[in-house]
């Protein structure tokens, strides 16, 4: 009890200690710090100035460029943040680094857009301060639109090239693998070296979960004869968006965000979809086609509804997960936000906000810790009632009302 | 004038968003608080179905926050883009 309160005091002080010595110069963003942190990155930020390259493989124009990531680190500015400067390969062409889109440097009215880029940034209005931001530039060069600023001057277009690199998120995900493949491998080890004994170690912690996926989950949903068919697939998914979500969650790890980006998520939900689609028997296909018992008038009404719902379900698992887990990460990043916007105007004002936003992030944190374990049963309990209408059998009395 | 027309154009977005999520956020408190109400009050008449009462309650407040949190991916879409 005396070490969390010390704990607490402790990050109540040293919170506000960094954000007071930023005063000077720019003003403090809490939005562009939030989006700054839930979004991917090419390097992994550890602790203030410590930042750990990750490797970029970039396929453009035919041949494939892989570098590292630090070749576009130009120092820090005064919030001591990393800033960026272009990189030219051994090839010849030369990349850019904008908001962590890595694009072709270039483009047409190249020289236009520097100027634009250094007038805005010099002075300030309102109107360039709302358009400023930095999701409107990650969004600006995602869509490969001009960026606010070009648009003063010069249309500028950005090619981009297929970017597979191994960026945060990835390498959170590789990590989670890694781990569940050794921790499953010597779990499964362990049941044929202990046959009949006692579990002990990591099987005996895993085991309840196990258990409580196949025998609570699995086979009320889809039945005890097929059930052991998408067992593998469940405790996958399960245990996969466990750990990813409890990833996201350690302090000074670099603040992965593996399933809050929708394109893990679209994966997994893809994954369900098809295993869905093509367990799916006569009768699952049968009822959302043609469903029995039901008049002719609902019945044209119904079925463009189920035929929308097939692909809306894993939809909205995707939307679910993402989500959540996203919202989670945005509510305790706005408690350092909070923290340090305070902080900007005072000592004292950020050290009174620091003790009350630190003990709600500490509170939001045990909530992130039940949403991380929540989440992952549910997108689970869900996959396993979509395998388990795919696969049911016929049963007489659905077709009672219409005789 | 000018200046006010200029501000809601380019803050119109945002303001409208955050009406947006504001309303998710009660379309939540709501959902979550009914399940909430008959779970507690279920539990009150079998004490003895605690147990299962509290881990149905859980996965359907899930199921709804999920359509809460839906309207606020969408919220969060329009004020920044």
């Amino acid at each position: 009890m005396r070490a969390f309160l010390l704990f607490v005091v402790f990050c109540a002080v040293v919170i506000p200690a960094q954000a007071s010595g930023g005063e000077e110069g720019e003003k403090f963003r809490p939005g562009d710090m939030i989006m700054h942190h839930i979004s991917d990155a090419h390097q992994i930020h550890l602790i203030g100035q410590i930042h750990i390259p990750l490797p970029v493989i970039l396929f453009h124009e035919g041949h494939v460029e892989f570098f590292s990531s630090s070749n576009f680190w130009d120092g820090y500015d005064e919030k001591g943040e990393l800033k960026f400067k272009p990189y030219t390969t051994s090839s010849g062409v030369t990349f850019e680094n904008h908001h962590e889109i890595i694009v072709v440097a270039g483009g047409h009215s190249d020289a236009h857009s520097s100027e634009a880029v250094h007038a805005v940034h010099s002075g300030s209005t309102l109107i360039h301060d709302s358009a400023h931001t930095e999701l409107a530039h990650v969004l600006a060069d995602s869509l490969a639109t001009p960026s606010p600023e070009a648009l003063g001057t010069a249309q500028v277009e950005h090619s981009k090239p297929l970017d597979f690199s191994i960026t945060k998120s990835v390498f959170g995900m590789l990590l989670v693998i890694v781990i569940m493949i050794f921790l499953f491998r010597g779990i499964a080890k362990s049941y044929e070296k202990r046959k009949g004994q006692a579990p002990r170690g990591a099987q005996n912690l895993f085991e309840p979960f196990i258990l409580f996926i196949r025998n609570e989950v699995a086979i009320p949903s889809i039945g005890a004869r097929k059930a052991d068919r998408y067992v593998p697939f469940l405790l996958t998914s399960f245990f996969f968006i466990w750990m990813c979500n409890m990833l996201g969650l350690v302090p000074f790890f670099g603040g992965f965000n593996v399933t809050g980006t929708l394109s893990i998520t679209l994966v997994l939900a893809a994954m369900v979809f098809l295993i869905t689609s093509f367990s799916g028997n006569k009768h699952y296909w049968g009822h959302i086609f043609w469903p029995p018992g039901v008049p002719l008038p609902i019945k044209i009404i119904l079925v463009p509804i189920e035929i929308m719902s097939i692909f809306i379900k894993p939809a909205v698992l995707m939307i679910r997960l993402t989500a959540n887990i996203t919202a989670g990460h945005i509510i305790i990043l706005a408690f350092v936000g909070l923290v340090l916007l305070f902080g900007q105007s005072s000592a004292v004002a950020g050290y009174s906000v620091g003790v009350g936003a630190v003990l709600f992030m500490v509170f939001m944190f045990f909530i992130e810790l039940l949403v991380a374990f929540l989440q992952a049963y549910v997108f689970t309990l869900l996959a396993a009632l979509y395998f388990g209408d795919a696969t049911q059998e016929h049963h007489h009395d659905d077709h009672h009302e219409s005789h | 004038m000018e200046f006010l027309t200029v501000l809601l154009d380019t803050m119109m977005n945002q303001g409208l968003a955050g009406i947006g999520a504001g309303l998710a956020a009660i379309g939540a408190g709501i959902g979550v608080g009914r399940i909430g109400g008959s779970a507690l009050e279920a539990m009150a008449r079998q004490p003895e179905a605690s147990g299962d009462l509290r881990a149905n309650m859980i996965v359907a407040a899930a199921l709804v926050e999920g359509v809460a949190l839906f309207a606020v991916i969408v919220c969060l879409l329009v004020a920044l883009g």
